[in-house]
């Protein structure tokens, strides 16, 4: 039984094609079939994210119009078994996206991997209401952050309202939180949100809580999902946020402050 | 709790908290609205409708303001009425 998680926020910039890559990424290492696909028509960057973009012959306009199959147009990664691409087009605009070409699309996938993954355009319109229209299971993507924490709430009335789940009156999508650029110090002074704020406020389930981490920049830098690097905080968290989407029950970490030691604290510059 | 603490709970709300109950209030706001179109605009058209039944009302002179709170909103709608002398020219104020 095949699932197609969308990949979500409303704003722009907070983190879902790093989400999106990541998840995707370690979905595939848990042994799951996954496909990633990418919404963003006419902005695609889930390419450079995931490292492919030399790579990338056909895309998803190409095969709703016909131009190229699916099995053309998907990308096997070379890191990592089990998970293929599926690439925005780049010159093409979002009214190339139709609701029967995604559908189409989406149930054919739906043949061959276990999760599929949608990278969400930014904003409510066309792209966007596609990549969650089909979804069974959404990943809200917030920052602690009051702009974001507004779309976030708006999107989540969309997922409620305007989801296939909803019109189909099927039992509706499952939203969990994942809030990113989580700064514990800053919360701690009070310069930031909680998460427990955040999460009272949009009264989601959460999922995981992605530290503000220096090799999220890095890792898109070289073409990495950050779930690869091994040391990277932001890495761990997300999969730890993997293993909870699987069920299981792992406690959330880096939600306080790093305890600095006598040392760390004589060199920190040099840290 | 430590001396600094104490010092520090002495000091104004966090810019957090601050940002905690502003959302709070707008988003209460916005998922009451968030079905229904917005009407702001339906009723100054028809408020205006009605009052040049009576005066002759300059469609462009209303201001609609609305000022969400906590507890209680305000909706405040002002129009003004032209009087044959400027003297004599003052504002009708409905609040609701």
């Amino acid at each position: 039984m095949s699932e197609v998680i969308v990949v979500t926020s409303g704003k722009g910039g907070v983190g879902k094609t790093t989400t999106s890559a990541a998840f995707a990424t370690g979905l595939a290492m848990r042994g799951h079939k996954t496909v990633v696909v990418d919404f963003d028509v006419g902005l695609r960057n889930l390419d450079l994210i995931m490292g492919c973009e030399r790579r990338v012959v056909f895309d998803i306009i190409n095969v709703i119009q016909g131009e190229a199959n699916l099995k053309q147009a998907l990308i096997k990664d070379k890191r990592v078994e089990n998970l293929s691409i599926l690439p925005a087009s780049q010159t093409r605009d979002k009214d190339a996206l139709t609701k029967e070409g995604v559908e189409k699309i989406l149930n054919e996938l739906r043949e061959t991997f276990d999760y599929i993954v949608c990278d969400s355009p930014a904003g409510i319109e066309r792209g966007a209401h596609l990549a969650l229209y089909f979804a069974d299971k959404a990943i809200v993507v917030t920052n602690p952050e009051v702009s974001s924490v507004r779309d976030s709430d708006r999107i989540l009335g969309v997922l409620a309202s305007r989801s296939k789940r909803a019109e189909d009156g099927r039992p509706p999508v499952k939203e969990q939180l994942l809030l990113t650029r989580y700064d514990a110090a800053r919360v701690e002074r009070g310069e930031m949100l909680k998460v427990e704020d955040v999460q009272e406020i949009l009264a989601i389930p959460l999922l995981g809580i992605i530290p503000e981490s220096q090799s999220v920049l890095s890792a898109s830098n070289q073409g990495v999902p950050v779930i690869l690097e091994d040391n990277s905080t932001a890495g761990k968290a997300y999969a730890d946020a993997v293993s909870r989407f699987l069920g299981e029950d792992v406690p959330h970490r880096f939600v306080s402050p790093e305890k600095k030691g006598l040392f760390s604290r004589l060199f920190r510059g040099a840290a | 709790m430590s001396l600094l603490d104490f010092f520090r709970s002495k000091r104004s709300t966090t810019t957090a908290a601050v940002a905690r109950d502003r959302l709070q209030i707008v988003l209460a706001h916005e998922r009451i609205s968030r079905d229904g179109d917005d009407f702001l605009p339906r009723l100054q058209k028809e408020l205006l409708e009605v009052i040049s039944r009576y005066v002759a009302v300059d469609q462009n002179a209303a201001v609609v303001k609305l000022d969400r709170g906590d507890d209680v909103s305000t909706l405040e709608i002002e129009i003004e009425l032209p009087m044959p002398t400027a003297e004599q020219s003052r504002a009708t104020r409905v609040a609701l």
